[in-house]
């Protein structure tokens, strides 16, 4: 019998050039032309002003560790606990929920308002996942 | 909405409250229907307006032979039945309903005839939360906990506190699945859950149901039970993502929900005698307390902890022991509700002498959703 898998997203027409996004490499955000704000999860119109007239762009992949849990029990399928649930704050102002790698799965070396930096870790070759580690220097 | 025109005549809960294997959720729908119904003095042919959240409105209506004029399927999680309350009293008092019954029940522990909650993969849930290893309530509702805690201050022991005191509540509860007593060190000593929040902080699940019927308040009077009288109402809702609150110090859904209620009402903070704050886990009475106004978010964890909430402290809050204690079938609003109602007729088990007001406020999904009713017991 197959492990279970993680649960994989699934691209709908709004959200399909995030995840071209992210297999690409880059973590992408919507800004609205007519306001400036940007938003996240991805939609094609301004969630603060309704305008329709907004652009993707490339984020700097940069943020904080806004807040988390580390969950034991229950695992979803396909995670080894304990394993952190991390919400990031990026630099343009969104969240996101994530995870965090390259870093004890603890309280002590989960600080928040620690800088994080962006990485992709492909599931297979149509999805790729956003998630971050301990920004370097 | 008009104050104290729409008042509760009829409450109930199931039969039996726990683990319940020998019925369906639908039929946990009805035994808690036929209950309330009885605690009013009616008949199912009495009832014109009904309510009720996950299970179809038709579903249930069917099941027990209901004809209505009038219904409401909003389902928004747990506090659901609190929007029932809210939207029932304004179709009385709009005249397209007479008499309106409001069910909710769960197999949520024995599982029998309840469909699996999931999320769609290509719902913005699936795309961008469960990848990432949420899997159900225990590793979502405490995601804000941290960041909560180091914007106020809040301690692990005061949180520890909210478990001990609730739990002091469900001694005094005959009905209270959780009640024999617990301390501070064994709350922090208990089964790691979902880092802050271990199990004596996370709800029980539980099989169980309850229902309300609501009507005039003129019409009230002729019934055999002491009218409740829905006093002041409130209902919000922000987002399905936890991940996407618009701050992890609050709750915009709690801060709508819970001012609408009260300037609906015309009261004051101090005028509450008794409080309900759904509490699916131990963060959440502190979040209602900040954001209903009663306190400024940094004097939360320690007002609880140091026993302000607990039996004969100055404001009893969770009475019948809550989520953590007394059960919690998954959609707990309307256990809430029923120990308000109770309290305001003068008949609950830990019963908070002279009571007038009872305010019950709900939270449903993961802060998705809040619904905010004040009872009172006076016209």
């Amino acid at each position: 019998m197959a492990e279970p898998q993680r649960a994989r997203p699934k691209p709908t027409p709004e959200t399909q050039h995030f995840w071209d996004g992210t297999k690409a490499g880059e973590l992408r955000l919507q800004r609205c032309d007519a306001c400036a704000h940007v938003y996240f999860p991805p939609r094609p119109f301004c969630p603060s002003c309704a305008s329709r007239k907004v652009s993707i762009f490339k984020a700097s992949g940069n943020g904080f560790l806004y807040s988390y849990v580390i969950n034991h029990r229950p695992a979803a399928p396909g995670f080894t606990p304990p394993y952190a649930i991390a919400v990031v704050e990026l630099a343009e102002g969104p969240r996101m929920m994530s995870n965090i790698i390259d870093c004890p799965q603890t309280p002590e070396a989960l600080e928040l308002d620690m800088k994080l930096e962006v990485a992709f870790e492909a599931l297979d070759d149509k999805i790729t996942l956003p998630v971050f580690r301990p920004a370097k220097g | 909405m008009r104050r104290n025109q729409v008042a509760v005549v009829g409450a109930a809960e199931t039969t039996e409250l726990g683990v319940i294997p020998n019925a369906s959720q639908l039929q946990l729908h009805a035994d808690a229907a036929l209950n309330a119904i009885a605690d009013a003095g009616l008949k199912l042919s009495d009832i014109d307006g009904f309510a009720t959240a996950v299970e179809t409105p038709q579903q249930v209506c069917h099941y027990l032979g209901i004809k209505p004029t009038w219904v409401d399927g909003t389902s928004v999680g747990g506090c659901s039945f609190m929007l029932h309350v809210r939207h029932a009293a304004a179709a009385i008092e709009a005249g397209l309903c007479k008499t309106v019954l409001i069910t909710h029940a769960e197999s949520g522990k024995s599982m029998i005839g309840k469909a699996p909650r999931s999320i769609p993969a290509d719902s913005l849930q699936g795309q961008f939360e469960a990848p990432f290893g949420v899997y159900g309530p225990p590793s979502m509702f405490p995601i804000p906990v941290l960041r909560f805690m180091k914007t106020y201050g809040i301690t692990h022991e005061q949180l520890a506190s909210v478990a001990v005191v609730q739990r002091e509540w469900a001694a005094k509860n005959p009905r209270a699945m959780m009640k024999d007593p617990i301390t501070v060190a064994d709350v922090l000593n208990s089964r790691m859950i979902a880092y802050p929040f271990r199990l004596l902080q996370c709800c029980l699940v539980t099989d169980g149901g309850g229902a309300l019927i609501l009507t005039s308040a003129d019409r009230a009077k002729d019934f055999p039970r002491k009218p409740v009288y829905i006093m002041g109402t409130g209902e919000s809702v922000e987002t399905p993502m936890v991940s996407q609150m618009e701050t992890f110090n609050s709750s915009r859904a709690f801060k709508t929900a819970g001012p609408l209620a009260f300037r609906e009402a015309g009261i004051a903070h101090r005028d509450v005698d008794h409080l309900m704050i759904y509490d699916a886990f131990a963060h959440l009475p502190l979040f209602g307390l900040g954001d209903l106004g009663f306190m400024p978010h940094e004097e939360t964890g320690r007002f609880i902890a140091d026993g302000n909430t607990r039996p004969g402290g100055k404001l009893p809050l969770n009475t019948n022991g809550g989520g953590l204690s007394y059960m919690h079938s998954g959609m707990y609003g309307m256990y809430a509700l029923q120990e308000s109602v109770r309290q305001m007729r003068g008949i609950a088990p830990a019963q908070v002498p002279n009571a007038k007001i009872s305010v019950c406020h709900g939270v449903g999904g993961m802060f998705a959703a809040s619904g905010t009713i004040v009872f009172t017991n006076e016209r």
